[in-house]
């Protein structure tokens, strides 16, 4: 039997810490396929919140929920709340483009504009008619998601000519440019190599200092190195949801248990 | 084992295959370079500049190919005008905007039928609304906006290919940067479809250059001793000159339709080469 009652709020600790998100009795179906089940969470603000469990769950539904990324299927439906800091993410009066600036999103593979490594990063700012020193934008976005130094010499050449794991940076630094408040990455590593991946997870301890990190992921290792709570879903229900040192030692369900423990999924 | 193996026998069935299919692409060739040099043969002599800048003539060493060539010109310039934005647009509403559901399909599928309308009906069409209804008479603009109609959905069919053919990752890459539909399509979408929409537009607009029957339904003229000077101008076509000079009896008058023919192809290799040159200069920048 599956826990239908898991508290919405993560950990135990006597004061959580305060909300940035807020996802409350969350369905999404895609036609008559119900992806997502009820799921009602809040993501706490400047962590690294992960969302796993095994492919097909609705893990990855769920998270580009979360900036209305799930507009652009025409069979989509979604019922529940949805809020950040408060203010309904899905509201009639809500403009999804204002919502993707505040939530930015990194995906699954690279994907780079096929432009030059500058205008990847210039073009976000540039659109939503940002002033000041574009320059000093683009270096320091890409100084934080640790890629100034590689592409330092050649920010005009084409973000093609970079390798994967590069690229990837490039698309956080691009996220970044758009100085959003929280950051959606969907499985960002699956495509990478073990170095390119370290780095990552490396730049993502320097990133949650200043920012909200929700990542969805399939690797539990990846899941229990660098996030701070874990949400476990499975079949669209969210089974468990708590701080990740508790998730991963001490389960408090069973499937929970046997999915970290390796013996499904 | 040893019998369901029987290499020998495919190997050789393998071979056979690819010699059939050198043998159609050969004969495909071969067809086109019959044709080709019997134009050549019969035409090239006739071809000079004299043939350029005369008008017709009922005296085949005076007869000219000039209203017809400036016709052809001014007819494709202007089917291009009205067709181009309207196909290309319509292509992005259907293929960015428009919500996959039972109305749009049903858009979709009917203007995969309107290609295969044959195109003298399009030429019914045209007499009946620009000529006569819209009172525009049997001028090059009545004639432009037939053309336009009757290339309409080849460029709408090609042009929604190339853009579906962007990946999805590109566009949700550009709206995750908070970005409007129109910004993702014009900075993103349009230009990595644009060469696949230019195929597409050549295509289309070397059909609008051989056509005939259409032209004949909305009464271009056959015989025609002026350049037209603007849109609502009378004009004739290189189709139409050809085919007017094959019916003459006098040999001489198939020559000149020959010659006409070369010119006919050397207008559409000149767009064919203007459409690879920009796609070359598209694709190094």
């Amino acid at each position: 039997m599956m826990n239908s009652t898991v508290s919405g709020s993560p950990g135990n600790s006597a004061e959580p810490d305060p909300a940035i998100l807020e996802a409350r009795n969350v369905c999404i179906s895609y036609g008559e396929n119900l992806a997502v089940n009820n799921v009602s969470l809040l993501i706490p603000e400047k962590k690294i919140t992960a969302i796993i469990g095994p492919s097909g769950c609705g893990k990855s539904t769920l998270l580009r929920s979360f900036n209305r990324m799930n507009d652009f299927i025409d069979t989509v439906s979604q019922t529940g709340s949805m809020t950040f800091r408060g203010e309904d993410i899905y509201a009639a009066n809500t403009d999804p483009v204002e919502v993707r600036l505040k939530i930015g999103m990194v995906f699954q593979k690279p994907n780079p504009f096929p432009k030059s490594i500058y205008r990847n990063v210039a073009w976000g700012p540039m659109i939503n008619g940002m002033r000041g020193d574009m320059d000093e934008l683009v270096e320091a976005a890409l100084k934080r998601a640790a890629l100034w130094d590689e592409v330092k010499d050649r920010v005009d050449e084409s973000a093609l000519t970079l390798s994967g794991g590069q690229q990837q940076r490039l698309c956080i630094a691009r996220a970044l440019a758009m100085k959003p408040e929280i950051i959606l990455m969907d499985e960002p590593c699956s495509a990478l190599d073990p170095v390119s991946t370290a780095r990552i997870e490396d730049l993502l301890f320097e990133l949650k200092q200043n920012y909200t990190i929700v990542i969805v992921t399939h690797n539990m290792h990846q899941a229990a190195r660098v996030s701070d709570y874990t949400a476990f879903l499975e079949n669209g229900v969210l089974v468990e949801y708590g701080e990740t040192d508790q998730v991963f030692t001490r389960p408090a369900n069973n499937r929970t248990e046997e999915y970290v423990t390796g013996r499904f999924g | 084992m040893q019998a369901g193996l029987n290499l020998a026998r495919r190997h050789a069935r393998a071979r056979l295959f690819k010699s059939f299919c050198i043998a159609m692409t050969m004969f495909s060739v071969l067809i086109l370079g019959v044709l080709v040099a019997q134009v050549s043969m019969l035409g090239l002599p006739w071809l000079d500049w004299d043939f350029l800048s005369s008008f017709p003539s009922r005296f085949p060493e005076k007869a000219g190919i000039k209203s017809a060539l400036f016709g052809t010109l001014w007819l494709v310039s202007l089917t291009a005008l009205f067709a181009i934005p309207t196909g290309v647009l319509a292509a992005v509403y259907l293929q960015e905007y428009a919500k996959q559901n039972r109305i749009t399909r049903f858009i979709n599928i009917n203007i995969a039928n309107l290609a295969g309308v044959p195109s003298i009906v399009y030429g019914i069409l045209g007499l009946a609304m620009f000529v006569r209804f819209m009172d525009l008479g049997r001028s090059v603009v009545a004639g432009a906006l037939t053309m336009a109609l009757l290339i309409l959905p080849v460029i709408v069919i090609a042009a929604k290919e190339a853009i579906r053919a962007v990946p999805a990752s590109l566009r949700q890459a550009a709206f995750a940067v908070g970005a409007t539909r129109w910004q993702v399509t014009r900075a993103h979408v349009l230009p990595q479809a644009f060469p696949g929409i230019l195929t597409g537009v050549i295509l289309a607009l070397s059909r609008a250059l051989g056509e005939t029957a259409p032209l004949i339904m909305i009464g271009a003229l056959t015989y025609i001793a002026f350049v037209p000077a603007g849109p609502m101008d009378e004009f004739t076509a290189l189709p139409i000159q050809i085919f007017n000079w094959t019916t003459r009896p006098q040999s001489e008058f198939h020559e000149l339709s020959s010659a006409g023919i070369i010119v006919l192809l050397v207008v559409l290799l000149l767009m064919n080469a203007t459409a690879v040159y920009i796609r070359y200069r598209g694709s190094r920048t």
